[in-house]
């Protein structure tokens, strides 16, 4: 069913009882073409654009959970492109173009809301490093102008410019920047995808890989064997908790990253702010709620829980770029799993086995990238080579020495 | 999460700072067959477990030794603290 005016119109006349559930929930067949291994974002965008854009059917989803209950189920909703490295940022230019299409595209409302994003900048040498990255943005053509202190005051009177410390010069904006609510993402693509006969396995959790000579043929499962030609792994944050299955190590390092969400507030924030002098980043939500985050805590953990001295840091950003949210209540917290990779950038590509394939180390950045995640993972499994925009996106990548390290943090997870 | 530190008894973990898999103690040789592979081993690969894992703080604000902490990445719970001298003289290595 698609969804369109005249059928909320029909609908609503005759007591919206003719709304079909969104996608099947069907049994697994012993058999696919292609199992994804994750029912997140990533994994619904992939089964989306290989069943819509690259015309392949006999494909299965296999989710442990429910779809969406994973990074793309909560988080900080934030959409951009304004990397640097010519690795990224093709990339994610890619993604924004995908976003900007998405809800006609897949006839789901996801609320994408280009707002814009603010990058402050607070001294002389992060002006030069912005207008640098400004610079790469243009040469995707992803926009991005640089803004005067004169100018912000304009847009967000109450961010404190005169701190003693880290008084605000000026910022990079990049008009095209926003958010999405981030459920409508998942449900969008899993509708997407089930309208073209993609199975959507929910509770079905991989237990093992079926890898016989150095190739996969499919996966366990708790709800059987499912043999496949290719298995295509993205799970986030368990990505070495799966892979290790396959008998993998990965340059990946599990951390927490914790978000904020506030009450409910008039419309204040005209969009994205980020603090230049410390981690923290807020936005506003359609609800009103400030979502706000900042670093990650910095160590191993499964345990989807951050710990206290984080939440002190990121509110103390908050409080030296905006004072006002002091007087703000916080309506909860949570903490995410963030596949962290060695240089802080993404992995679309083969493993060394035959017929399984792997996307991750999105670190705390997967959200944005979730359609061209999809699309590229959906292209090299459609037609073994790289999507053009994802050649550099290898696992291979530290072996050969080409990492893609935006901050220039070296092979530390903890700090990208 | 508090961390026994052996010399100095419970300290705040906030004092710490956190390198990773304790594993990096046992750094290849720099010399040798099949080195480089070795070594992008080491720097870049990791288990990554969700249960007991051995990693390696830094008490940078307090007497700046390392230690090897054993702690369970599903609770957070710490089942063990060493100083990272004698683990790696264990290991037989800085003799």
């Amino acid at each position: 069913m698609r969804y369109n005016a005249l059928s909320i119109l029909k609908q609503g006349l005759t007591g919206n009882k003719g709304w079909a559930p969104a996608w099947r929930e069907p049994d697994p067949k012993p058999e696919y073409d292609i199992i994804i291994v994750g029912g997140g974002g990533h994994g619904l965008a992939t089964a989306y654009y290989l069943s819509n854009k690259f015309g392949m059917k006999n494909i299965a989803v296999v989710e442990k959970g429910w779809i969406g209950s994973g990074n793309v189920g909560r988080n900080t909703t934030l959409i951009r492109s304004n990397y640097l490295l010519e690795g990224n940022q093709p990339f994610y230019e890619l993604s924004m173009q995908l976003w900007e299409g998405l809800e006609q595209d897949f006839n789901y409302n996801a609320m994408v809301s280009q707002r814009g994003i603010l990058n402050l900048y607070h001294s002389d040498s992060q002006r030069d490093a912005f207008a640098r990255r400004g610079n790469a943005m243009h040469l995707t053509g992803s926009g991005g102008v640089m803004l005067s202190e004169a100018e912000i005051r304009e847009k967000c009177p109450y961010l404190d410019f005169d701190n003693a410390r880290f008084p605000i010069k000026g910022a990079l904006w990049q008009q095209r920047g926003g958010t999405v609510r981030h459920d409508a993402v998942a449900w969008g693509f899993a509708r997407g995808a089930d309208m073209k006969g993609v199975d959507i396995l929910q509770n079905c959790e991989v237990t093992g890989f079926q890898i016989d000579n150095g190739v996969c043929k499919g996966v366990e499962t708790s709800r059987g064997t499912i043999r496949a030609k290719k298995v295509a792994v993205c799970v986030a944050g368990s990505s070495g908790r799966v892979m290790s299955m396959a008998g993998m190590r990965l340059p990946i390092e599990s951390h927490v990253l914790q978000a904020f969400v506030s009450e409910g507030l008039k419309p204040t924030l005209p969009g994205v702010i980020t603090f230049g002098a410390g981690h923290f980043y807020v936005s506003q939500s359609d609800k009103g709620g400030l979502v706000f985050g900042g670093d990650i805590d910095g160590y191993n953990t499964y345990a989807q829980r951050g710990n206290l001295p984080v939440v002190e840091d990121v509110c103390e950003g908050g409080m030296a770029l905006m004072p006002m949210i002091g007087r703000a209540r916080l309506l909860r917290m949570w903490g995410g799993l963030m596949d962290m990779s060695m240089d802080g950038s993404p992995f679309i590509d083969r493993t060394h086995i035959g017929g399984l394939y792997f996307n991750g180390g999105w670190c705390y950045g997967g959200f944005k990238a979730t359609p061209a995640s999809g699309f590229c993972y959906a292209h090299l499994l459609a037609k073994d080579a790289p999507h053009p925009v994802a050649t550099q996106l290898r696992l291979d990548r530290f072996r050969r020495g080409a990492p893609i390290d935006e901050k220039g943090a070296g092979p530390q997870p903890n700090l990208h | 999460m508090i961390i026994k530190h052996p010399l100095l008894g419970p300290r705040d973990a906030a004092e710490f700072v956190y390198l990773g898999d304790a594993n990096m103690i046992k750094r290849p040789e720099g010399f040798g067959e099949n080195v480089e592979e070795a070594m992008y081993e080491h720097v870049y690969l990791r288990e990554n477990p969700a249960g007991e894992h051995h990693e390696l703080w830094y008490h940078e604000q307090g007497d700046r030794s390392w230690l090897v902490v054993t702690r369970n990445t599903l609770t957070h719970e710490i089942s063990s603290v060493e100083l990272a001298r004698d683990v790696a003289r264990r290991k037989g290595r800085s003799k």
